[in-house]
């Protein structure tokens, strides 16, 4: 139950940081990505705030083995780089630059009620199963 | 290059950023997870063992806009202005891309890049290289928005 609470409420505070940050505006991410034209670098900061403060706890945990609540650390694979990465990666940003939304805040603005949220959210989760039958005709 | 200095929010977004970043410490150092919002959702879609907690971290992130009204007031309002069917085509795009390269811009962009993963590095300077092209071509050769 601690776990799933500890869960709850990281989600919440990465919610309300997406909130004041201006990740959840996608016309804020637009200006951000529109380097070519009159550019808001807000964006840059938001990274830059939440790497500066990763950055330690990531330290702290590469010398563990457990979690605080007693999960053992699970964490990815830092070296492997494939085409798979690549071409998921230029398949993501098209549709980020399509309309400004990534995932967390899909969720955000979904949790608006705003009815974009919710097709946005449902349009991902369809392209998340459809990445399964699709995975298999990939390299 | 112009910068739009009107919309510029260096300190709301930096605190904002921190607020991810401590968020992200959270769930890593308590529960031993990396706060990737896509491979949460992926999970869950995929029916992963581990779904509670996965669907806890999700429903908080759902959650966030109506504990802020409640504790801070207003929400900040967000401007959406892409038409419905290029929305659902952004969709299924973030969906299926994120799956395929494992992560998204808080898996790779926040905790990959903390964690000095070249891999992450690689992800994150490709979906950046790729969403600034994509907005280059939608509005200075298309001329939309």
């Amino acid at each position: 139950m601690a776990k799933l609470l500890s869960a709850l409420l990281a989600g919440l505070l990465f919610g309300f940081g997406l909130l004041l940050s201006g990740m959840s505006n996608p016309a804020k991410v637009l200006g951000f990505l529109d380097v070519a034209g009159r550019w808001d670098p807000s964006l840059a900061l938001v990274m830059a705030g939440a790497i500066a403060i990763a950055f330690f706890a990531f330290r702290r945990a590469e010398r563990q083995t457990h979690a605080l609540l007693g999960d053992p650390l699970q964490l990815p694979d830092k070296n492997r780089l494939t085409l798979r990465l690549v071409l998921g990666s230029l398949l993501f940003g098209l549709g980020w630059g399509l309309a400004g939304i990534c995932p967390g805040p899909g969720l955000v603005l979904a949790g608006m009620a705003l009815p974009a949220g919710w097709w946005f959210v449902a349009a991902m989760l369809l392209g998340m199963l459809l990445f399964r039958p699709l995975s298999r005709c990939l390299p | 290059m112009q910068i739009a200095w009107e919309s510029f929010t260096p300190f709301a977004s930096l605190a904002g950023g921190m607020l991810i970043g401590l968020a992200a410490s959270w769930l890593l150092l308590l529960n031993g997870r990396i706060a990737g919002i896509s491979g949460m959702l992926g999970g869950l879609v995929d029916r992963a063992g581990d779904w509670p907690l996965r669907l806890a971290f999700v429903l908080g992130l759902l959650a966030a806009p109506l504990v802020w009204r409640g504790l801070i007031g207003p929400l900040p309002v967000p401007q959406l202005g892409t038409p419905l069917p290029l929305l659902l085509l952004a969709g299924v795009l973030v969906g299926i891309g994120t799956r395929l390269a494992a992560g998204c811009t808080s898996g790779h962009g926040v905790c990959g890049l903390s964690r000095l993963s070249p891999r992450s590095l690689l992800a994150t300077l490709s979906f950046m290289g790729s969403a600034a092209l994509t907005v280059f071509v939608m509005r200075h050769l298309l001329g939309w928005n």
